[in-house]
C-alpha cells in the first residue's frame, strides 16, 4: 500500500492570502527514499510542517492520504503515534526535561495511543542505549534537558536519535545537514541509513546536493515556487549542484 | 485564531472535575456561629486547656479586635463577615482514639479517597514502601523510602497520630498541639508565640484567638528524626474556619523533615484559612519544611474556594542553624502566604523554594521574607510561578539585612510562566540592606510555553496537556528536587492535573 500520497496540494499562511504550495503532488511507496531540493523560499520547510500538523497553515486545496487515512484530519500526536516523524531544522530546546526523559514520555505516549503496553524502564533503557551507541550520544547529553546548550550537531544527532527510538513509518529530514561539518554530517547519515528498511519510507528536504552524497536517494524532487518542477533519479541532483536552481525555477516562472 | 482558541479552552477549564470535592457525612460539634470572648472560652475549654493559654487567646483576640484587615495583597475578595462563620468543629467521638480500629471507618474512607500522598493504608500499617524509580536511573536502582508518620488533622482536631512509638524512642514529640499542651505545657509555654507572637499580623491574631490544632514537633538536641513527619489538613464542615498552629523546634545539632500536605471538598461559600507556623532552629539544626497544597480553588466564575491567609515563619535563633521552605501550592481561590526565615544566629542560613501555579480565576500572591540579623547568614529563593486561565499570580519577597549583618548573603531568582494571554504574573521584590557588606543577587525571567514548543513536543506524540504538563514540570525541576523523593512522582501529577484545560 502506498505509504503517503500528497495530491495538487495548495497552502497558504493562515493571515496571507498568497499560496505557499501550489499544486504538489508526491507519492511515497515504503521502502523508497525521496529528496526534495530547492532554493530558499520554494515552500520545502512549509511542505515538512504541513505534513507534521504544525498550526498556522491552511491547506486551501488536495488532499494527503497517510496509510489511506487522511492526514490533515489528525492532530501532530496522532499524525506522530501513526508514524509521522519530522526531524526539525531547528530542534526546539525544553529547559528542565532530561533528553531521556523526554524519549520516554514521547514513546510511551505514542504507544498508549496505539493501545500498546507501555515499555517497563529496563527495556526502554536498553533500547535508547543501543541507539544512542550508534549515533555516538553519549550517557551525559541524554541526561542533559532536552536541546539546551546543545551545538549543531548535537542537536541534529539528538534529532535522529529520537527518531530511532521511536521507529516511524515515514520520517521527514528538513535540512538535517544545515549547520554540520562533514564529520559531523557522516554520522547522522549513518544513523539515517541504519533506518532505511522496505517498510518504512523518507523525505529528504535540503537546500545542497552534499547530503546526497551519503543518503542516497532513489528519487529526487526539485521544488520551486510551491511546485515540483522536475523529478528524476539520484543523478538530477548533480545536474542541480552543476548547473544551480536558476534554469528550474525558470522552468516554472 | 490563537487567541480565540485560547479563549474557548480557557472557559472549557472543567473545574467541577475537581478530584476531592466530596463529603464525608460525620456529625459535627460544633460551637456556636460568630466570634467573641465567649466562643474563645468555648475552644479553649473544650481543649481543658491551662488557664495561661486562655490568656493569651483573649489577649490575641483583643489584639484582632484593634486591627485592620490587610489590602495591600494583589488579591480581590469580597469583604468576610467574621461573625458569620464557625469557630469549632470536631468530628464527634474522635478526640482521642488509640488505635485504628476506634477511628470512624467513613474517616478512613475519605482518607481512602484522598489517596495519593497519604498512602494510607501502607503507612498508617507501618510498612516500608517502595519509592518511584528514578527515569535516569541505569542501574535501575529503586529508591527506598523511609517512613512517614502522619498526623492526620480532620477540621480541627487530630484524629490519627502514628508511629508515636518509634519516635518516642528517638526522644522525639509529635503530636497534635493539644496534646502537647497537657502533656508538655512547659515546652508549648516557653516557645508558643515566640516567633509569630499574637500580635503580629491580623490574621495571625485571629488564628491565636480560636486556633483549634495543629502539630507539634520536638526534637531533642543531636537527634535526627527517624523519618519524616506529615500532616494532612482537610477542611470538611460547612462554613467553618480552619485555624491550624503548628510548632516545630529542632533543639542543638537536631534534624526534622517535615511535610503538610492539605486538600479541601468542594463548597459552595468561601471557607476561610488562616493558619500559623512557627518554626525554631538552635544552634546547628536543621528544619526542612515542605508543603504541597492543593485546596478547591473555586469554580470557574471564582465562585466559592478557599481563601488560605497563612503565617509562616521560622527562627533560625542558633548559630549555624538551617530553615528550609518548600512549597508546592496548586489550589485556593486566594493564596496569601510568605513562609519567611529570620536569621538571628550567626553563620544561619535560611531556603526558600516555591511552585506556585493558579488556573481558572485563582488568586496568588506569596513569597517569602529573609531578615537577615546575625553575621555571615546566607538565604537562598528560587519561586517558580505558573500562571494559567484567568489567574493572577505575584511573588512578594523581601530581603533584609540588619546593620550588623555584616556579609549577609541572598540569591534570589523569581521565574513567571504564563500560559495563554488572559492571565497575569507580576514580582515584587523588596530588598533592603543597612549594611554595605550585604552581597543581594536578584534574577528574574518571564516567559511564555511557545507555540514552537508545543508543537514540538506534540510531533514527538504528546498530547496538548501532556506536553504542558511536561513543559511546566521542567520550568520547576530546580524546585521539586527539594521535596523529599516520596511525593516528587505524585507532585508531578498534580501540577499536570492543575493545568489541565489551560492551553489553546
Amino acid at each position: 500500500m502506498t505509504l503517503l500520497n500528497i495530491d495538487n496540494l495548495h497552502v497558504k499562511l493562515e493571515d496571507e492570502d498568497r499560496d505557499i504550495i501550489r499544486g504538489l503532488s508526491l507519492t511515497v511507496n515504503p521502502g523508497e527514499v525521496h529528496a526534495i531540493m530547492g532554493p530558499n523560499g520554494s515552500g520545502k520547510s512549509t511542505l515538512s510542517y504541513v505534513l507534521a500538523g504544525r498550526e498556522g497553515y491552511e491547506v486551501t486545496e488536495g488532499s494527503v492520504t497517510f496509510k489511506g487515512e487522511d492526514l490533515l484530519e489528525m492532530s501532530p500526536d496522532e499524525r506522530a503515534a501513526k508514524g509521522v516523524f519530522l526531524a526539525f531544522q531547528y530542534p526546539i530546546e525544553i529547559p528542565g526535561v532530561a533528553t531521556m526523559q523526554f524519549l520516554k514520555v514521547a514513546l510511551n505516549a505514542q504507544r498508549k495511543a496505539r493501545g500498546e503496553k507501555e515499555l517497563s524502564t529496563p527495556d526502554f533503557m536498553r533500547l535508547v542505549k543501543d541507539r544512542a551507541a550508534k549515533l555516538n550520544v553519549s550517557q551525559d547529553m541524554l541526561k542533559r534537558p532536552v536541546n539546551v546548550g546543545f551545538s549543531g550537531g548535537e542537536k541534529k544527532r539528538a534529532e535522529i536519535l529520537q527518531m530511532a527510538v521511536l521507529e516511524p513509518s515515514l520520517c521527514i529530514l528538513d535540512e538535517t545537514d544545515s549547520g554540520l561539518d562533514i564529520d559531523a554530517l557522516r554520522v547522522v547519515a549513518d544513523g539515517v541509513n541504519a533506518l532505511r528498511s522496505p517498510d518504512r519510507g523518507m523525505i529528504v528536504i535540503t537546500h545542497y546536493q552534499r547530503l546526497l552524497d551519503y543518503i542516497v536517494p532513489d528519487f529526487v524532487h526539485v521544488l520551486s515556487k510551491g511546485r515540483i518542477v522536475k523529478s528524476g533519479d539520484k543523478s538530477l541532483a548533480l545536474e542541480l549542484e552543476e548547473k544551480g536552481y536558476a534554469e528550474f525555477t525558470q522552468d516554472a516562472a | 485564531m490563537a487567541d480565540i482558541e485560547t479563549i474557548a479552552l480557557v472557559k472549557d477549564i472543567d473545574v467541577d472535575k475537581y478530584k476531592y470535592g466530596f463529603t464525608t457525612d460525620i456529625e459535627s460539634d460544633y460551637a456556636p456561629k460568630g466570634l467573641n470572648e465567649d466562643i474563645v472560652r468555648f475552644i479553649s475549654d473544650k481543649k481543658n486547656e491551662p488557664a495561661w493559654m486562655l490568656e493569651a487567646r483573649l489577649e490575641a483576640y483583643r489584639r484582632w479586635l484593634q486591627m485592620d484587615e490587610p489590602t495591600w495583597a494583589k488579591v480581590h475578595y469580597p469583604k468576610i463577615d467574621f461573625q458569620d462563620l464557625y469557630y469549632y468543629a470536631a468530628p464527634k467521638g474522635s478526640a482521642a482514639p488509640k488505635s485504628l480500629d476506634e477511628v470512624d471507618p467513613k474517616l478512613l474512607e475519605t482518607y481512602a479517597k484522598l489517596g495519593i500522598p497519604l498512602k494510607e493504608q501502607e503507612i498508617l500499617a507501618g510498612v516500608r514502601k517502595q519509592g518511584e524509580k528514578s527515569e535516569l536511573d541505569e542501574e535501575g536502582n529503586e529508591y527506598t523510602s523511609g517512613k512517614v508518620a502522619v498526623d492526620a488533622v480532620f477540621d480541627s482536631v487530630s484524629v490519627v497520630t502514628t508511629f508515636k512509638a518509634e519516635l518516642a524512642k528517638a526522644g522525639v514529640i509529635f503530636c497534635s498541639i493539644s496534646e502537647a499542651l497537657r502533656e508538655h505545657p512547659e515546652l508549648v509555654k516557653k516557645y508558643l508565640f515566640s516567633v509569630v507572637p499574637q500580635g503580629d499580623n491580623y490574621y495571625a491574631a485571629l488564628n491565636a484567638a480560636v486556633f483549634s490544632d495543629g502539630s507539634f514537633v520536638y526534637v531533642p538536641p543531636g537527634v535526627r528524626c527517624p523519618m519524616e513527619l506529615s500532616t494532612y489538613f482537610r477542611m470538611n464542615a460547612k462554613n467553618t474556619g480552619q485555624f491550624e498552629r503548628t510548632l516545630i523546634i529542632a533543639d542543638k545539632g537536631s534534624y526534622v523533615s517535615y511535610l503538610e500536605g492539605c486538600t479541601a471538598p468542594t463548597r459552595e461559600e468561601s471557607q476561610l484559612h488562616a493558619a500559623v507556623v512557627e518554626l525554631i532552629a538552635m544552634d546547628d539544626a536543621e528544619i526542612k519544611y515542605s508543603t504541597v497544597q492543593n485546596w478547591y480553588p473555586g469554580d470557574a466564575e471564582g465562585k466559592g474556594g478557599v481563601y488560605n491567609f497563612v503565617t509562616k515563619r521560622g527562627d533560625c535563633r542558633g548559630s549555624r542553624s538551617k530553615i528550609s521552605w518548600t512549597q508546592v501550592e496548586t489550589g485556593s481561590a486566594i493564596t496569601w502566604k510568605y513562609p519567611s526565615c529570620i536569621l538571628r544566629g550567626e553563620e544561619s542560613r535560611g531556603e526558600f523554594y516555591s511552585i506556585a501555579i493558579s488556573n481558572g480565576r485563582q488568586q496568588v500572591d506569596s513569597g517569602t521574607k529573609m531578615i537577615h540579623l546575625g553575621k555571615n547568614t546566607s538565604s537562598r529563593i528560587i519561586s517558580k510561578g505558573i500562571a494559567a486561565g484567568r489567574s493572577d499570580n505575584t511573588y512578594r519577597g523581601l530581603v533584609s539585612a540588619h546593620r550588623k549583618a555584616t556579609n549577609a548573603r541572598n540569591f534570589t531568582q523569581c521565574d513567571s510562566l504564563l500560559i495563554g494571554d488572559k492571565c497575569g504574573a507580576h514580582t515584587v521584590p523588596y530588598i533592603e540592606a543597612k549594611t554595605s557588606t550585604a552581597q543581594f543577587e536578584h534574577e528574574a525571567t518571564t516567559s511564555k510555553i511557545s507555540d514552537d514548543q508545543m508543537f514540538y513536543c506534540m510531533s514527538r506524540g504528546l498530547s496538548q496537556e501532556e506536553a504542558v504538563a511536561l513543559i511546566v514540570n521542567g520550568f520547576v525541576r530546580d524546585v521539586l528536587q527539594q521535596l523529599p523523593m516520596e511525593f516528587m512522582a505524585e507532585t508531578q501529577k498534580l501540577i499536570g492535573i492543575s493545568l489541565e484545560g489551560s492551553v489553546g
